[in-house]
């Protein structure tokens, strides 16, 4: 479980998360929602220890992780944009993060799965922007960890890929496993997503299920929910 | 862990083009250097100058270059269960260590080559090689520093170069109007004080020990005597040096565990 | 020189007839030195064998040799000198002498000459002596292969191993003194050779002439003293093939001329001294096929030395090579080595195209602002020496080796 309390961010003058506090205890998929420059990444990067709150807790299995790092071990990370060192393959990089994390992984699975299997003794430097974004996905699934944060997991990924990507989503959470998804593609919220948690100035302006969110607004599809959130 | 994290920093940087273009540098340097003096001490003393500058720059700006350019890496390390000390040290050590091999090696093999261990010059060139290792942990150290300071890579970059100007010439420049200026007054004291707070100047006297001793030695304070006639001012600035690695990897330990990434 | 004393030994034998040997031990019958020499004939030998025996103010009036053989010990109890030698033709040689006198008034030596010629000092040692051979007014003699040494701490109370005053045509060859005060003095010694001799960690010079004038000092060995050799208030000095090395320390030089007239430098080495040569008020003297390597300062020339020539000498590694202390020159430097030198040679002529200026400002602003030394060969102060080369503001700028050599001598 994941539990935020009183969290302050500020960057500089500006206030991104104002005093948020929330509690995921069960497994599903949560959707993080909101307009550009909400704080959805900084979010998920203050659960990832990345980025350092002026203010707050963060729990992870009722543990204080702030400035701690072995707790990682339960989170697997999809950054927003798939950058790698350009000097490397991708079978060494795979190589390194299994090494560094040091668990048992499944990467033949994934690489079969999306395709991967040409590119593996290609630089990243000179791969494309989606083939990375599989790489990316490759790293983050590879693990059997409780906890998974995809920040923007679609980037650049072709209509195949997607559905694949959703079909390992989907198994994830069928394991119980807590999933934190931003993403900019309403129809994999709407297929995806068990609750909703929505960022507007620093604060959550909503959360709750797809269904609560339709009864709250009054509209029936997503994309007119949110945009009268915004209202 | 940190070995790891060290390994991996090292092979990306030995693998990339400038290591080899540095590490050639040093070589073609060397054995230009040896093909055009007859003798080893010009060929030491020449490559003196050419080592208290340039080691510096090069640590400073691979330091700031490597530190900009693996930021990818730097933030997938992030989100692995890895103490963020331990990634920017691993980094850190990871530079250095990959710039001072090829100092080493570059300057090494040439003078090896020549016969430079069988020859009297070889404490000077091992007090040489020691600074210049010295002086690249010391400068990759402050350059990471900057570059952990400075979000905007432009930024950052001029800091970390007007950082290098500023301990490689203005500092001496300073230093010497000032000892010309309060001529009048006692300053042996304040002279090796004020060479203890830049490293390139740190270096370039312990490698005066070993050249230019004859001229130092030449001055009437007791307390040069003290410091360059006896083993002590080889000792004082060896651990001031060691200081000056020590300090920019605390900082780089500090500033790392509050940055946001 | 040997020669005469030869022909005049030979001469005197024929003279003589016949001399004879007197032998010394505790079981002889004679077993005194005073004994011999008060029955010895001129000309006559005395072999001193394996002992020691005391000998305080030994006078010697007659033409005498005296031989220490293996183990022959002469005590001088530390009361004054130990031989006085007042006799011509007076040879001395193979003792080991100790505790001669030591005094503040006197100058005690073990060995002294006064008003003797053609005398031989040969084959000795002295340990520890005030003055270790005290010649004066002696002329046509020889000192050679003999070894002085002390174990000196002050100059006020330690002599010299080797002193000439007003003397003529001695030669001193072979000799090794250390731990005095001078190795080698030589005042109002005029026509004189040093030759081949080793002084090393005396207090004040290895080597010192006052008013000494067509002397000359060859394939010496000057280390570790005080410093080198101190040449003063003479002319006419021939100074060849020397070695000058390690002289450190504040003020510390290979070599000092101070009022020179005439004189030639040539063939030496010098090497890790705080200064080389130093120059004061010295005319018409060449410096020719010298080494100067990894000196402090190479040469430093303090004001009122005119018409010096500086020419194929080498300068290799030397903190600085030329220090001047005015903007006046008299002095030049042609067709020397620089190894800082960074011209080239396009005609391959062997002679630099451009010039080379050996005076840094650097130099003088370590001369105004001694502590400065400490920036030696920083980047700063290579472009501030980069812009004084370009336009001489504080060195004298007809200072210039328009020759400079590409590769050393």
């Amino acid at each position: 479980m994941i539990q935020l309390e009183n969290i302050t961010k500020r960057f500089g003058q500006l206030t991104v998360l104002d005093d948020i506090s929330f509690a995921i205890e069960n497994g599903g998929t949560f959707a993080v929602l909101g307009p550009n420059g909400s704080g959805k990444t900084t979010i998920l990067k203050i659960i990832l220890g990345m980025v350092l709150p002026q203010k707050g807790e963060v729990m992870v299995h009722d543990n204080r992780v702030l400035k701690t790092w072995n707790y990682r071990k339960e989170i697997s990370y999809l950054p927003q944009i798939a950058r790698f060192p350009d000097n490397l393959t991708v079978n060494e990089l795979i190589r390194m993060i299994k090494d560094l994390r040091n668990m048992p992984s499944r990467e033949e699975e994934l690489i079969e799965l999306l395709g991967l299997g040409k590119f593996l003794d290609k630089k990243l430097g000179n791969l494309s922007g989606g083939t990375r974004q599989k790489v990316n996905i490759v790293l983050t699934f590879m693990f059997d960890s409780p906890i998974l944060i995809l920040d923007e997991p679609t980037a650049g990924l072709d209509p195949v890929s997607l559905i694949r990507l959703k079909d390992l989503i989907e198994k994830e959470k069928a394991a119980g496993k807590i999933i934190l998804i931003t993403t900019h593609i309403l129809s994999l919220v709407e297929s995806l997503a068990d609750e909703i948690i929505f960022l507007l100035e620093g604060n959550i302006h909503f959360r709750g299920s797809l269904e609560e969110l339709a009864e709250k607004t009054g509209e029936k599809d997503l994309e007119h929910s949110i945009a009268s959130l915004l209202e | 862990m940190i070995l790891k994290v060290l390994k991996y920093s090292f092979s990306d940087l030995i693998r990339s083009r400038w290591s080899y273009v540095y590490l050639a540098f040093y070589l073609v340097l060397g054995f230009v250097l040896l093909f055009l003096n007859d003798n080893l001490s010009k060929a030491v003393i020449t490559l003196m100058n050419i080592v208290v500058v340039l080691t510096p720059m090069i640590g400073t700006i691979f330091g700031i270059m490597y530190f900009y350019n693996s930021r990818e890496f730097t933030e997938l390390l992030l989100a692995q269960p890895i103490r963020r000390r331990t990634i920017f040290l691993g980094q850190y050590l990871g530079v250095s260590l990959s710039l001072s091999l090829s100092l080493v090696l570059g300057l090494g093999i040439p003078f090896i080559l020549y016969g430079i261990t069988q020859s009297s010059q070889i404490w000077d060139f091992a007090t040489l090689l020691i600074s210049g290792t010295f002086l690249t942990f010391i400068f990759t150290g402050l350059s990471i520093f900057i570059g952990l300071l400075n979000s905007n890579k432009i930024k950052g970059f001029g800091y970390a170069i007007l950082m290098w100007l500023f301990f490689a010439v203005i500092y001496d420049g300073i230093f010497l109007i000032s000892l010309v200026v309060f001529d009048d007054y006692p300053l042996d004291k304040f002279t090796l004080f004020a060479s203890f707070f830049n490293p390139i100047d740190l270096s370039r006297i312990m490698i005066l020990l070993k050249l230019d001793i004859s001229a130092l030695l030449g001055y009437t304070g007791a307390l040069f005597q003290k410091f360059f006639g006896t083993g002590q001012g080889l000792i004082v600035a060896f651990t001031m040096l060691l200081l000056w690695v020590a300090g920019p990897m605390f900082l780089l330990v500090k500033k790392s565990s509050k940055k946001d990434f | 020189m040997r020669l005469t004393i030869v022909s005049i030994l030979l001469f005197l034998l024929v003279q003589v007839g016949h001399t004879s040997t007197w032998n010394i031990c505790s079981t002889c019958p004679m077993q005194t030195l005073e004994e011999a020499i008060l029955k010895a004939a001129p000309l006559d030998t005395v072999r001193v064998q394996k002992g020691i025996y005391t000998c305080s103010d030994l006078e010697l009036r007659k033409p005498i040799t005296l031989i220490g053989e293996e183990g022959a010990v002469l005590d001088g109890l530390g009361t004054g000198y130990v031989l006085k030698i007042l006799s011509d033709s007076v040879s001395i040689s193979g003792f080991k002498i100790i505790n001669s006198g030591r005094s503040y008034t006197k100058d005690f030596a073990a060995i002294y000459t006064y008003r003797a010629n053609y005398f031989t000092l040969s084959n000795l040692e002295i340990v520890d002596p005030f003055f270790g051979i005290l010649l004066e007014k002696s002329k046509n003699g020889t000192v050679i292969n003999n070894l002085i040494y002390g174990v000196s701490k002050r100059e006020a109370d330690s002599g010299n191993g080797i002193h000439l005053w007003h003397c003529k045509n001695v030669f001193v060859e072979n000799n090794e003194v250390y731990g005095l005060r001078d190795g080698i003095y030589l005042e109002f010694v005029d026509d004189s050779q040093v030759i081949e001799n080793y002084t090393h960690n005396n207090l004040r010079y290895g080597l010192h002439f006052m008013f000494s004038n067509r002397d000359e000092y060859v394939d010496n060995v000057f280390e570790n003293n005080g410093a080198g050799v101190a040449v003063m208030f003479s002319k006419f000095i021939v100074m060849k093939e020397n070695r000058f090395t390690h002289n450190w320390g504040t003020a510390s030089y290979g070599l000092l001329l101070k009022e020179i007239y005439d004189a030639e430098v040539i063939d030496n080495a010098f090497t890790e001294n705080t200064i080389g040569i130093f120059i004061d008020g010295s005319t018409r003297i060449n410096y020719t096929g010298n080494l100067f390597e990894q000196n402090g300062w190479a040469i430093k020339v303090s004001g009122g030395c005119y018409t010096n020539k500086f020419y194929e000498n080498n300068f290799i590694g030397n903190s600085f090579d030329i220090s001047y202390n005015s903007k006046m020159n008299d002095n030049s430097f042609n067709g020397n080595y620089w190894s800082d030198y960074t011209g080239y040679d396009l005609d391959k002529d062997g002679i630099g195209d451009v010039p080379y200026r050996p005076v840094k400002l650097f130099s003088y602003i370590v001369n105004n602002t001694p502590e400065t030394i400490i920036l030696l060969r920083s980047l700063f102060v290579d472009i501030i020496n980069f812009s004084e080369k370009v336009s001489p503001v504080f060195t004298p700028d007809d200072l210039i080796d328009n020759q400079p050599s590409i590769m050393s001598f």
